[in-house]
């Protein structure tokens, strides 16, 4: 199978030396193509997917060197070898500085010859065979637009799987950027809902008139500018799925009329008398404590308990580091089709300062980060620098030791930010008490959610 | 699904010392054999005139082939010339033969086959690697292709012990392929 895969494309001057070669290897089963020049070589690598380029060195015109270059820019994961009559260490460390893969002294033995084809081909199927591999178990590690191999989300994957049957209402939490909407769109996708509409609303964006004009639409003169009746988005998502995002933030009024919808199916537009009667299944989602809203009296006890018929935690970024290798794989190739730019991977260090980060806008501040790096690199490795992250002081294995104010500055960026900005609970965890953890603030110069007041520049 | 082929296989002693008849009949029995055609061992007195390269003082297996095609006896369908001399061609150091893949002639030496760091093979074993040559070379005239099962005789090779490795006769895999191109008839070997 390799060896039909396997398409070669000899670059010679000499006629005799294309057909021989061309002939002995075409016993073999490859594919063969011959290319007088280096002009004609370089279109045909502009056209064609080669998967070795056998070059001579010394052609008129465009030499093999030149060849290699472009073989290298075009085709870098075609294997292209030199042939020479006259071997110097000049031109063989020229040619494997330009990434040749090897360089053979005309004329050739053929078992040297043999056994360096039979290489290149075994190591390309090896690359063929780990890409469908990784593809393989990428497949496994996607729940439709969400990737991630750690426990806590394939839980969550497998959750909602079964949930996506029922009619159930879902309640996914997680904090900013976990990706709750796109949980919310693969439930759908995975329902028997799914050839219905699926319509999504962010509860926090709007007044709230507004938001209930929104929800439940209006009749024509409900109030000044309502020039025609219109629909809300309950009346759009009927027969189909309902996602109401930031459900925490809704007023008392809107929690009631809610609940009223929930409990009976049905509601009427503002403005209006007559009930209107929807099929809707509901995915709500928030990032607050909604428990604690209720135990606060800020959000309605009956109302939660109808929302939390299924509840989905997604857990934040940080707590499943395991992902970043893959996150950062699924988003260069994605921003990468995107931007119409290749880039293959992150650098050791640039994926050490991923790795160190606190991710408080989670996988959506992962994307935006990636993003942006892609943009800066030069190269098709993105290095710590592109990424304009702050350096985090060396606490573990990073090259250079941080002082003692550095830790401590970090550490208590970090306390802050995991007890949400709660200084009490932050001053609990750190063993010191508010006075001194506020000094502390003030001396580090940190905001009550742990970030800092300002951002250090980081020069590039 | 066309009517088989008919195939006459010559096998033409073209080499600088004297033949060797019971050589050359045990390599047409041989070749009888493995692809079920008539053969016949043909001693010419013919021989290729420009195939030595002095700069490389070798004979070019190319010119050797181009000659067999024009002076091939009229009723062969497929000839393989047998030669003592080295051979090559213009980008390898050596060949142990050439053959043109679906065409009707080939060439096989048995200079490289005779000597082995220095020892010299006896007679049932030089027999035997020529015997193997020959089959495989014929085996590239009939459009079949390097096997990559080691011990199939149309398995590439490259060194003494690649040929010695491999047995006088066909893979289960291109024996098949070998009825299926008979059947199709010349120029469909792809």
């Amino acid at each position: 199978m390799s060896r039909e895969r396997t398409r070669i494309l000899i670059v010679d001057d000499e006629e005799i030396v294309r057909e021989s070669l061309s002939a002995w290897l075409e016993k073999d089963g490859y594919t063969l193509a011959t290319a007088q020049d280096g002009e004609t070589a370089i279109d045909r690598v502009k056209k064609e997917r080669w998967s070795i380029l056998l070059v001579d060195l010394k052609m008129p015109g465009i030499d093999g060197l030149q060849v290699l270059e472009n073989v290298r820019k075009v085709q870098p994961d075609a294997a292209a070898v030199i042939m020479t009559a006259y071997a110097t260490v000049d031109t063989a460390v020229a040619a494997m500085k330009l990434g040749a893969y090897d360089y053979l002294v005309k004329p050739f033995d053929p078992e040297e010859l043999s056994l360096m084809v039979q290489k290149i081909v075994a190591q390309q199927a090896l690359v063929r065979e780990n890409v469908l591999l990784r593809k393989v178990l990428k497949r496994d590690y996607h729940f439709r637009d969400l990737i991630s191999k750690s426990p806590a989300m394939q839980a969550v994957f497998d959750l909602a799987r079964t949930a996506a049957r029922s009619n159930s209402t879902i309640l996914v939490l997680g904090e900013s950027g976990t990706g709750k909407e796109l949980l919310a769109r693969a439930i759908y996708a995975e329902s028997p809902r799914r050839q219905g509409p699926f319509v999504a609303m962010s509860c926090a964006a709007l007044t709230e008139t507004l938001l209930e004009s929104e929800l439940f639409g209006h009749e024509k003169g409900a109030f000044t500018g309502a020039v025609a009746r219109r629909k809300g988005t309950f009346e759009t998502a009927d027969g189909g799925t309902l996602f109401l995002d930031e459900i925490g933030d809704i007023s008392a009024k809107l929690q009631l009329d809610l609940l009223r919808v929930l409990e009976g199916r049905q509601f009427t537009r503002v403005g209006g008398s007559e009930p209107v009667k929807v099929d809707v299944r509901i995915i709500a989602a928030t990032n607050r404590d909604l428990q604690k809203a209720v135990a606060e009296g800020h959000f309605r006890e009956d109302l939660f308990y109808r929302l939390n018929v299924i509840p989905v935690h997604l857990p934040p970024l940080r707590d499943r580091l395991e992902d970043m290798p893959l996150l950062v794989e699924h988003f260069l190739e994605q921003l990468g089709a995107e931007m119409n730019k290749q880039v293959d991977n992150v650098s050791a260090e640039a994926m050490g300062l991923l790795m160190a980060h606190t991710w408080p806008g989670n996988v959506r501040e992962l994307r935006n980060i990636l993003e942006r790096a892609m943009v800066v690199a030069t190269g098709r490795v993105i290095e710590a620098s592109d990424l304009g992250l702050r350096r985090p002081p060396c606490i573990d294995g990073s090259p250079t030791l941080a002082s003692l104010e550095d830790v401590e500055r970090h550490h208590i960026g970090r306390v802050l930010h995991d007890a949400h900005g709660n200084i009490s609970q932050a001053a609990r965890t750190l063993g010191i008490d508010r006075a001194t953890l506020y000094n502390k603030l003030r001396k580090y110069q940190l905001r009550k959610d742990g970030e800092p007041e300002f951002e250090e520049n980081e020069t590039a | 699904m066309g009517a088989e082929i008919r195939v006459h296989v010559y096998l033409w002693w073209i080499g600088s010392g004297a033949a060797d008849h019971d050589m050359l009949g045990t390599l047409r029995r041989q070749a009888e054999q493995v692809f079920q055609v008539p053969a016949r061992a043909w001693l010419g007195h013919d021989r290729p005139a420009d195939s030595f390269d002095p700069r490389r003082q070798q004979h070019s297996s190319t010119r050797i082939l181009k000659w067999l095609i024009e002076s091939r006896p009229a009723q062969s369908t497929k000839v393989v010339g047998i030669t003592d001399v080295d051979l090559f061609i213009p980008i390898l150091t050596f060949v142990y033969g050439e053959a043109q893949l679906g065409g009707a002639a080939a060439v096989v030496s048995m200079a490289r086959l005779q000597s082995d760091n220095g020892f010299r093979p006896n007679g049932a074993q030089l027999a035997s690697r020529l015997a193997k040559e020959c089959i495989h070379e014929l085996g590239h005239t009939f459009g079949l292709l390097h096997c990559q099962t080691p011990r199939c005789v149309m398995a590439r090779s490259v060194t003494l012990v690649q040929v010695d490795a491999k047995a006088p006769d066909l893979c289960h895999d291109c024996r098949i392929r070998y009825g299926e191109i008979r059947h199709q008839g010349p120029g469909h070997h792809e």
